[in-house]
């Protein structure tokens, strides 16, 4: 069976069995409330995107700088990157949200929450990218290294045409996948009162008290981003697997 | 070429157990006026550790190389312009996977040798033919197969006109129809007049192409001589012992 058909099969049969489970719950469906606020969901969605755009830009800058510092060899460097990485991915994203927004941003005088809440969801992201990162670059077998230098390479020479091109290739499909993770992250940014999506579907709710119709949209908008971004991740993979076979 | 090597020596600090380890143990060598040396020995016995100096590319702790009366640098900027006058090729992985073969062969005349791409490209077309390689240069390394990929490293070490090839057990990773394709490049540049230190096991070839043969164990040079004095039967019972192990005598 080609593997078209047969997710095919499984979204056909995914969607009969969600309806039949509405149907018999009896659900009345009313959209009409949901229509009129289209413009904010997707305005929302909108923001969504921007922002998780925004913080991934920023998490790669992050991440990058993370990485170094943890393969700097110098202990404090190192120590500061290490504490960095551990703080953050050992702490859930809301306290981390909530503290960098009221706290830490107040107390610096940063009062736009749209770049307050890109910044925390970045060093969110950075933490994890840095690992990625690290991984990438110690995925360079030293024989590269070497020959490099064997033919009169500079180190920076070295970073720019030899390693930094094969780990950008091993990396990248990693870097999709934690996109997925940002994009869907993101959502919690509703919590410092910013309008992306998840937010938008909370208030229209609020509106029409019809809480399955603001909500189902909810999750079908973050899939048309997130699924591409998988598909993207995994073709990514296939054609890295194939370079190095 | 005429090589001088005094008193040599290596250490390492082992990163598990933090001693240090002397891999070279004041190693002496001091060649004729030759074209081709080979060194041999047991595995361990420093062979690759003296090859590594020898292309610049690890610092001895202590001791002298020279190469016809000019002694090797020691500081880094100097070592990677001596570095930018030999071919040193590794037994395996010397070439860059995400280029193609011709990319490859024409990343270090471009980046290091000044060469405009369209020089670059003129210059590699006559010894790819040669070799039989033009019909792979589109090729991405692991598309090749391992002799492929070993003789493009060689072209990639020749192509930049070094004043000597440093080969580090080319063969060693490859299967004996392979082996045999490389050892014949190897054999056809050594008979075009191209100098070259070469680590090898492959003791028929080393009997065949070098003017001299050193056999290195323990950090040290236990034998030197040409082949003719190594084949026969030497004193050392080292060398004895390792001509029957490889030879199966
Ligand atoms: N960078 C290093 N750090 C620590 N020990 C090293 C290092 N390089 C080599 N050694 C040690 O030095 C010794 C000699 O190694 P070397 O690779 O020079 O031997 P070899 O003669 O080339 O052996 P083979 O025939 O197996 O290639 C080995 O015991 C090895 O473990
Ligand atoms: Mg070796």
């Amino acid at each position: 069976m080609p593997r078209w058909l047969a997710h095919t099969i499984v979204v056909i049969l995914l969607i009969a069995g969600i309806s039949l489970a509405f149907a018999r719950v009896g659900y009345a469906w009313n959209w009409a409330g949901v229509w009129e606020y289209r413009g904010l969901l997707v305005r929302g969605w909108l923001t969504t995107v921007g922002v998780s755009l925004a913080a991934l830009a920023a998490s790669v800058l992050v991440g990058a700088l993370a990485a170094v510092m943890l393969r700097s060899g110098r202990p404090l460097l190192e120590a500061a990157a290490r504490v960095y990485v551990e703080l953050i991915r050992g702490t859930p994203l809301l306290v981390q949200l909530l503290l960098g927004f009221y706290v830490v941003a107040s107390a610096v005088g940063l009062e736009n929450r749209y770049v307050a809440g890109v910044l925390v969801l970045a060093l969110f992201a950075g933490a994890y990218m840095a690992e990625i990162f690290r991984g990438g670059l110690d995925a360079i077998p030293r024989a590269q290294i070497d020959s490099a230098r064997a033919i009169g390479l500079t180190p920076s020479q070295t970073l720019r045409l030899v390693v930094l091109p094969q780990a950008v290739r091993l990396v990248l499909p990693a870097v999709a996948g934690q996109l997925v993770s940002l994009v869907k992250d993101s959502s919690l940014l509703s919590v410092i009162a910013i309008s992306e999506f998840t937010l938008a579907a909370q208030e229209v709710n609020s509106f029409t008290y019809s809480t399955l119709e603001s909500y189902l949209p909810l999750a079908l908008g973050y899939l048309a981003l997130t699924l591409p971004l998988s598909a993207l991740a995994r073709l990514l993979e296939r054609r890295f697997r194939y370079e190095t076979a | 070429m005429n090589l001088v090597i005094a008193d040599l020596v290596q250490r390492f600090t082992d990163p598990r157990t933090g001693r240090l380890a002397t891999v070279l143990d004041g190693l002496e060598l001091r060649t004729g006026e030759i074209g081709a040396l080979v060194l041999v020995g047991p595995s361990g016995g420093g062979k690759s550790t003296l090859l590594r100096i020898l292309a610049g590319l690890d610092v001895p702790t202590a001791g002298s190389v020279a190469f016809d009366g000019v002694p090797l640098p020691r500081d880094e900027a100097a070592l990677r312009g001596y570095r930018r006058t030999m071919g040193t090729v590794f037994q395996a992985y010397n070439l860059f996977p995400h280029l193609t073969a011709m990319e490859n062969l024409v990343l270090p005349l471009v980046h290091v040798h000044g060469l405009s791409r369209g020089q670059a490209v003129e210059r590699v077309r006559e010894p790819l033919e040669r070799f039989q390689l033009a019909a792979h240069a589109h090729k991405r390394p692991a598309e090749l197969s391992g002799g492929q990929k070993q003789r493009i490293a060689i072209l990639r070490a020749l192509v930049v006109r070094p004043r000597r090839l440093l080969l580090d057990e080319p063969t060693s990773a490859l299967d004996p129809d392979m082996k045999a394709e490389v050892l014949e490049m190897i054999g056809e540049l050594r008979a075009a007049g191209t100098e070259f230190i070469l680590v090898t096991h492959e003791m028929a070839f080393a009997r065949r192409a070098a003017d001299e043969i050193a056999f290195i164990a323990d950090g040290r040079v236990a034998f030197h001589g040409s082949p003719a004095e190594f084949f026969a039967a030497t004193a050392d019972p080292r060398v004895r012992g390792f001509l029957a192990r490889t030879l199966g005598t």
